[in-house]
C-alpha cells in the first residue's frame, strides 16, 4: 500500500546520501578545471561534503531521532506487516553509530591520501569522488532494511572499491590486486546474491522484518529446512566473504598489499565497517530465527579466523601484508562477540563489536598513516626493514606508531583494550570460557607481531638515509587518530555510551549531544 | 590537611607523569632536563612523604580514600586507597627514583629526554598499581608499568637488549592475562570491580565458586609468579637484569618485582584465603627451592650483575614464603623484606653500575683488589653486602628473622630449609666480595679508577642510612604493617573457621 512515492521524512533520512553524491559529482566536475597544482583543492571539496553530510546526520539524530523511536523511510514502497510499518531504511541508532564511523574514516583517509597521490603521480580527483561514493553505498549498507537496497549499497561500495585498489595505475601490485579482488569479490557477490534470492523465495518478501517472521515460521515446522539452511549458508558466505573472515580470506592480504597505501588504510576500516554493520543487520535482525543453526558456523570461522590470521601474521615482513593477517585475527575476535551475544538477551558482545570498530578506526588507521608517510621518493616503504630505526629519523611518527601498535595488540591504557575487553567480557558472561581462554591466547601471540615492529623502529639502525617528511594533511590525520587511540583509551566512557546508546541499552546518567541518554 | 588527605595519592600518582608530559615539551638540553626529572621525583618523594606522616598506625583498614566512578558501564571506579602494606610500597618507589635520576645523569647519553620520561611514566605506573582498590585499575595500572621497563631495557640497555626486552615483554604479558580472565570472571559475577565489593560477594557465595576459585586462584597467582619471580618461571630476570640500564635494574628488582608479591598477598590471600591456605604447601616449596637455587646458582656467577640478579630471585623466595607461611610474623616479615630489598638489592645494582661506568664490563675475573683505589666505594659496597646477607642491626636482618620464625610455626622443616638460604648467600656474597675488593690489584687498568664522584655519594648516602635506620628501629615500619596484616589474616582465619564448621 505505498502511501506517497517519497515523503518528507525519507528526503530527510536520504540527505546525507544525497549530499554525499552531489559532492562526489562536484568533485569530478570541477577537477575538470583545476590545473595540476590546485589538485588539493578536490581534497579540501571532498572533506567539506563529508561534513555537511555529517551535519544531515546529526540533524537526523537530534531532530527526527530525538524521541529514540527508529525511523522507518519507505524510499518507495511502504508496506504494513502486523500492524508494523516496514520500509527500506531503518533508521535506529545503530544506523546513526555507523555513519559516524563512515564519515570519521573517509575524512582521515582523504587526509592521508593527498601527498601521497602527489608522490604517486596519481593525483586525479576521481579518488575523491570514488571515496565519497564508497561512502554512500556504506550508508546503504547500515541502514538498509531491505534486501535489494542492501545490495546496491554492498555494490556501490564494492565497485567504488575495486577502482580505488587499482588506482595505481603504472604500479603492476596495484593492478594485480585490483583484479583479484574485482574477480573473487564478482564471485562473492554472486554467491551473496543467491542467498538472497533464496531467502526472498522462502518469504515472499525482499524486507528483512518480513524475512524474518518468515524463518521463525518455516524454523519452527521445519528445522532443518535444507533450502532455509543453504540460503543461510550463501548468504553468510557472502557477508563472511566481505569481512575477510577464514576461509573466505585469501583476497585480503594480496588486495591490502598492491592496493595505494592510504586505500588499504581505508579498507581496513571504513569498509569492513560497513561489511560489519550489513553482517550484523542480516545475522542479528533477518537471519535470527536460524541462530541456532548458523551458531556452530560462526564458531569454527571465528576460531579459523584467529587461527589463521595470528599465525600468518608472525611471518611477515611487510609491513600492509602484516597489518592485513593482523586485521583478520580482528575479525575473528569481533565474531566471538556475535557468537556471544544475540542482542536480545545478551547485548554485550554486539556492544563490543561497535567500540570495537570504532577504536579499530581509530589506531588501524593511525598505523596505516604512519606506513603511508614512508613512502618517500624512490622508496615504497612498505616492508619492516623500511620501518627499521623510524625513531632516529622522525621520533613522534615513531612514538605514535608505537601507541597504534600497542593499541592494536590491546594494552590497556590504550584504546584497544575495550574492544577486546568487552568481547571477553561477553563470552564470560554467556560461559563461553573455551572461546574466552582461546582468544586471550591469540591476543597474547598478537604481542608478538606488533613488537618485532616495535622493535624494528626503535631498537634497530635505520637502512636508508632518506628523511621521513609529513605533510600538513598527515599531521592532521595522526593527530586525530593519536587521540581516538589514547583519548578513547583513557576516557572511554562517552563511547562505550554511544555504543550501548546505538543498540538501545538503557543507561543511567546525564545527556550530551544525545548520546548520554 | 582533610582536604590533601582526600586527594594525596592522586598528587603522588600523577605529578611524574605531568613531570613527564612537560619533559616532552623542553628543548634538548641534558643539562636541564636532568635537573628537571631530579626536582619532579624529588617533589613526589617529599608529597608522599605526608603519607607516613598522616597515616594512622593502628587503623587496619584503608586510607586516604578517593572513590571516583570512571565508567558507569562497565562499572569502574577511580578508587585509589592505601593500608599499611601499600604505603611504605609507595614510599619505596618515590624514595628510589630520584636516587635513580642521579645514578643516570652520566651513564645515559643518548636520547636523555625519551629516558627520563620513561622513568617518571615508570613511577607513574608503579605508584598506580600499589595504590588502585578497583580491580581494572589496577589491571590498568599493571599493564602500563611494562610498556615504559621494556622500552628501557630495549633502548637503553647493553648488548643483547633487545631480547631480554621480548622476553621481558612477553613472559610477563601472557602470564597477566591470565589475571584478566579471572579479573573479568569475577566481574560477571560480582557486578563490580571494586577490591571491597569482590572480597565481601567471595566470602559470601563460598560454596557457589568452589569450582571456579582454585582456576581463579591459579589465574591471579600465574601473573604474580612469573613477576615475583618464583622458581620456575624466573628466567626472564637475569636477562632483563643483566641488559637493563642501571636505573631500568634499581627499578626493576626494587620495585617491580614487588608488584608480584604485593598482588600475592592483597589479591591471592585477600582475596580466596581459603584457596591460599590449600595451596601454601606447594607454593612454599617452590619458595624454598627458589630460594636455595637462586643462592647456589649466585654462587656460581661469573658476572657481577647476574649474580645481584640470581639474588633477588633467592630474597624473594622468602617474600613468597613468608606470605604462605599465613602467620603473622612470617607476613609482616614478608613485607619487610620486600622494603628491605628494596633499598639493599637497588643500591648493589647502583654500585654495580658505577663500577661498570668506569671499567664496562661485569665480570668479577676483570676485577680485584679494588678496595686498594676505590675506598669509599669498598665501603659503601660492604655495608650494602652485609645489609644483603642480613648481618643484624642491618635492614635484612629484621624480615628473614620474622619470615624465617613464621616459617618455623607453620611447619619445621621449611623454616629449617629456608634458613640454609641465609647461610648460602653470606656465601656468595661475601666470596664476591673477596674477589672484587680484597687482595691485590691484577689488572693495571683498576689502578687508576677515580673514587666515588659527589653525585654518587649523595646519591648511595640516603640508602646507606635507610639501612641501617630499618635494621635499628624497624617499629616504625612494622607498626603500620602490622594492623594490616593482622586484618587479612584475621579474614582467613574467619574463611577457615568457616569451612571447619560446615
Amino acid at each position: 500500500m505505498p502511501t506517497s512515492f517519497f515523503t518528507g521524512t525519507d528526503y530527510a533520512l536520504s540527505l546525507p546520501m544525497i549530499l554525499l553524491s552531489l559532492f562526489g559529482l562536484g568533485v569530478l566536475i570541477i577537477d575538470l578545471m583545476l590545473p595540476a597544482e590546485w589538485k588539493r583543492w578536490n581534497a579540501i571539496t571532498a572533506l567539506i561534503g563529508l561534513g555537511f553530510s555529517t551535519a544531515a546526520v546529526m540533524r537526523i539524530q537530534l531532530g527526527h531521532f530525538a524521541d529514540g523511536r527508529p525511523l522507518v523511510g519507505s524510499f518507495a514502497y511502504l508496506s504494513n506487516v502486523g500492524g508494523q510499518v516496514v520500509g527500506s531504511v531503518l533508521m535506529d541508532g545503530f544506523s546513526i553509530y555507523f555513519f559516524y564511523l563512515f564519515l570519521l574514516g573517509a575524512a582521515i583517509a582523504i587526509l592521508m591520501s593527498a601527498h601521497y597521490l602527489e608522490i604517486e603521480h596519481e593525483h586525479h580527483g576521481e579518488f575523491y569522488a570514488l571515496i565519497l561514493f564508497s561512502v554512500v553505498g556504506m550508508m546503504c549498507m547500515a541502514s538498509g532494511y531491505d534486501l535489494v537496497l542492501l545490495f546496491i549499497g554492498l555494490e556501490l561500495m564494492a565497485i567504488s572499491t575495486y577502482v580505488l585498489v587499482g588506482f595505481l595505475r603504472r604500479d603492476k601490485r596495484s593492478n594485480e590486486a585490483a583484479l583479484k579482488y574485482l574477480l573473487l569479490g564478482a564471485f562473492s557477490s554472486g554467491i551473496f546474491a543467491y542467498g538472497l534470492s533464496l531467502l526472498y523465495g522462502l518469504s515472499g518478501s525482499t524486507n528483512l522484518q518480513v524475512i524474518a517472521q518468515a524463518l521463525q515460521r518455516h524454523y519452527s515446522a521445519n528445522p532443518k529446512d535444507p533450502i532455509a539452511i543453504v540460503a543461510m549458508i550463501t548468504t553468510a558466505t557472502g557477508l563472511l566473504f566481505k569481512v575477510a573472515a577464514v576461509p573466505f580470506h585469501q583476497w585480503a592480504p594480496d588486495a591490502y598489499e598492491g592496493a595505494p597505501t592510504s586505500v588499504t588504510g581505508y579498507m581496513s576500516v571504513a569498509v569492513k565497517s560497513a561489511a560489519w554493520a550489513m553482517l550484523l543487520r542480516i545475522f542479528l535482525w533477518g537471519l535470527y530465527p536460524l541462530r541456532p543453526v548458523y551458531l556452530p558456523l560462526l564458531v569454527f570461522v571465528s576460531v579459523a579466523t584467529m587461527t589463521v590470521g595470528n599465525f600468518a601474521a608472525l611471518s611477515q615482513n611487510n609491513l600492509k601484508r602484516l597489518l592485513a593477517y593482523s586485521s583478520i585475527s580482528h575479525v575473528g575476535y569481533m565474531l566471538l562477540g556475535l557468537i556471544a551475544s544475540d542482542n536480545i538477551t545478551n547485548k554485550t558482545g554486539i556492544q563490543g563489536i561497535l567500540v570495537y570498530l570504532l577504536v579499530y578506526t581509530f589506531m588501524n588507521l593511525g598505523a596505516f598513516a604512519v606506513v603511508t608517510s614512508l613512502r618517500r621518493r624512490d622508496i615504497i616503504g612498505d616492508e619492516i626493514d623500511d620501518i627499521a630505526g623510524l625513531y632516529s629519523k622522525a621520533p613522534t611518527e615513531a612514538v605514535l606508531m608505537l601507541l597504534f601498535l600497542l593499541s592494536l595488540a590491546g594494552i590497556p591504557p590504550l584504546a584497544g583494550f575495550y574492544g577486546k575487553y568487552f568481547i571477553f567480557l561477553s563470552l564470560i558472561q554467556t560461559q563461553h570460557y573455551v572461546l574466552a581462554s582461546l582468544a586471550v591466547l591469540y591476543a597474547v601471540l598478537g604481542l608478538y607481531y606488533y613488537m618485532r615492529i616495535g622493535s624494528a623502529m626503535f631498537m634497530r639502525p635505520a637502512t636508508d638515509p632518506e628523511p621521513v617528511a609529513i605533510s600538513p594533511g598527515m599531521q592532521v590525520a595522526l593527530a586525530v587518530t593519536a587521540i581516538g587511540t589514547v583519548g578513547i583509551g583513557i576516557l572511554p566512557e562517552f563511547f562505550i555510551r554511544a555504543a550501548g546508546w546505538s543498540l538501545g541499552i538503557q543507561q543511567a546518567g546525564t545527556s550530551l549531544l544525545g548520546f548520554l541518554r | 590537611m582533610s582536604t590533601l588527605n582526600a586527594y594525596i595519592l592522586t598528587i603522588v600518582t600523577f605529578i611524574p607523569l605531568g613531570g613527564a608530559v612537560l619533559l616532552a615539551l623542553f628543548p634538548r638540553r641534558d643539562r636541564d632536563l636532568r635537573v628537571f626529572a631530579l626536582v619532579v621525583s624529588l617533589l613526589a618523594f617529599v608529597l608522599s612523604l605526608h603519607l607516613p606522616v598522616h597515616f594512622a598506625r593502628h587503623h587496619a583498614g584503608f586510607q586516604f580514600e578517593q572513590d571516583i566512578q570512571w565508567i558507569t558501564t562497565p562499572n569502574i571506579h577511580y578508587h585509589l586507597a592505601i593500608d599499611g602494606i601499600s604505603m611504605w610500597l609507595v614510599l619505596l618507589t618515590t624514595f628510589l627514583t630520584p636516587l635513580c635520576v642521579l645514578i643516570s645523569w652520566k651513564s645515559v647519553h643518548d636520547r636523555v629526554k625519551e629516558f627520563f620520561i620513561l622513568m617518571l611514566l615508570l613511577e607513574t605506573a608503579l605508584i598506580g598499581v600499589f595504590v588502585s582498590l578497583d580491580l581494572f585499575l589496577f589491571y590498568f595500572f599493571w599493564e602500563a608499568s611494562l610498556i615504559p621497563m621494556a622500552l628501557l631495557i630495549g633502548v637503553y640497555g647493553h648488548e643483547r637488549r633487545v631480547y631480554a626486552a621480548v622476553k621481558f615483554f612477553l613472559f610477563t604479558m601472557i602470564a597477566s592475562v591470565f589475571m584478566l580472565a579471572a579479573i573479568l570472571w569475577l566481574y560477571a559475577h560480582v557486578g563490580s570491580f571494586q577490591f571491597a565489593d569482590t572480597q565481601q560477594w567471595l566470602r559470601g557465595h563460598g560454596t557457589e565458586i568452589q569450582g571456579a576459585a582454585p582456576w581463579l586462584f591459579l589465574g591471579f597467582f600465574v601473573a604474580f609468579a612469573v613477576k615475583v619471580p618464583l622458581f620456575p618461571l624466573h628466567t626472564w630476570l637475569p636477562d632483563a637484569h643483566v641488559e637493563a640500564p642501571t636505573a631500568g635494574s634499581v627499578l626493576l628488582a626494587g620495585v617491580l618485582l614487588k608488584m608480584g608479591t604485593y598482588g600475592l598477598l592483597r589479591f591471592n590471600v585477600g582475596l580466596f584465603p581459603d584457596e591460599a591456605r590449600h595451596n601454601a604447601s606447594w607454593i612454599a616449596t617452590l619458595a624454598i627451592i627458589g630460594i636455595i637455587y637462586g643462592a647456589l646458582v649466585a654462587m656460581v656467577q661469573p658476572n657481577l650483575k647476574k649474580l645481584v640478579a640470581y639474588s633477588s630471585v633467592s630474597h624473594l623466595g622468602f617474600v613468597v614464603l613468608g606470605i604462605f607461611s599465613m602467620t603473622q610474623a612470617g607476613q609482616v616479615g614478608a613485607v619487610f623484606v620486600m622494603l628491605a630489598h628494596g633499598v639493599s638489592t637497588g643500591a648493589l645494582f647502583m654500585l654495580v653500575g658505577i663500577i661498570h661506568e668506569r671499567r664496562h664490563t661485569f665480570e668479577i675475573a676483570e676485577f680485584g683488589g679494588l678496595a686498594t683505589p676505590m675506598p669509599i666505594y669498598a665501603t659503601f659496597f660492604l655495608i650494602i653486602t652485609l645489609s644483603s646477607i642480613g648481618l643484624p642491626l642491618l635492614n635484612g636482618f629484621v624480615g628473614e628473622f620474622l619470615v624465617l620464625s613464621g616459617a618455623f610455626l607453620a611447619h619445621p622443616l621449611w623454616g629449617i630449609l629456608a634458613a640454609t638460604g641465609v647461610i648460602w648467600s653470606a656465601c656468595y656474597m661475601l666470596w664476591m666480595y673477596q674477589r672484587v675488593f680484597f687482595g691485590k690489584v691484577n689488572h693495571d687498568v683498576n689502578l687508576a679508577l677515580p673514587d666515588l664522584s659527589l653525585r654518587e655519594r649523595i646519591a648511595l648516602w640516603p640508602l646507606a642510612v635507610a639501612a641501617f635506620a630499618m635494621g635499628v628501629a624497624p617499629l616504625i615500619w612494622i607498626n603500620a604493617v602490622d594492623p594490616t596484616v593482622r586484618n587479612v589474616l584475621s579474614i582467613a582465619a574467619q574463611f577457615a573457621s568457616q569451612v571447619v564448621a560446615r
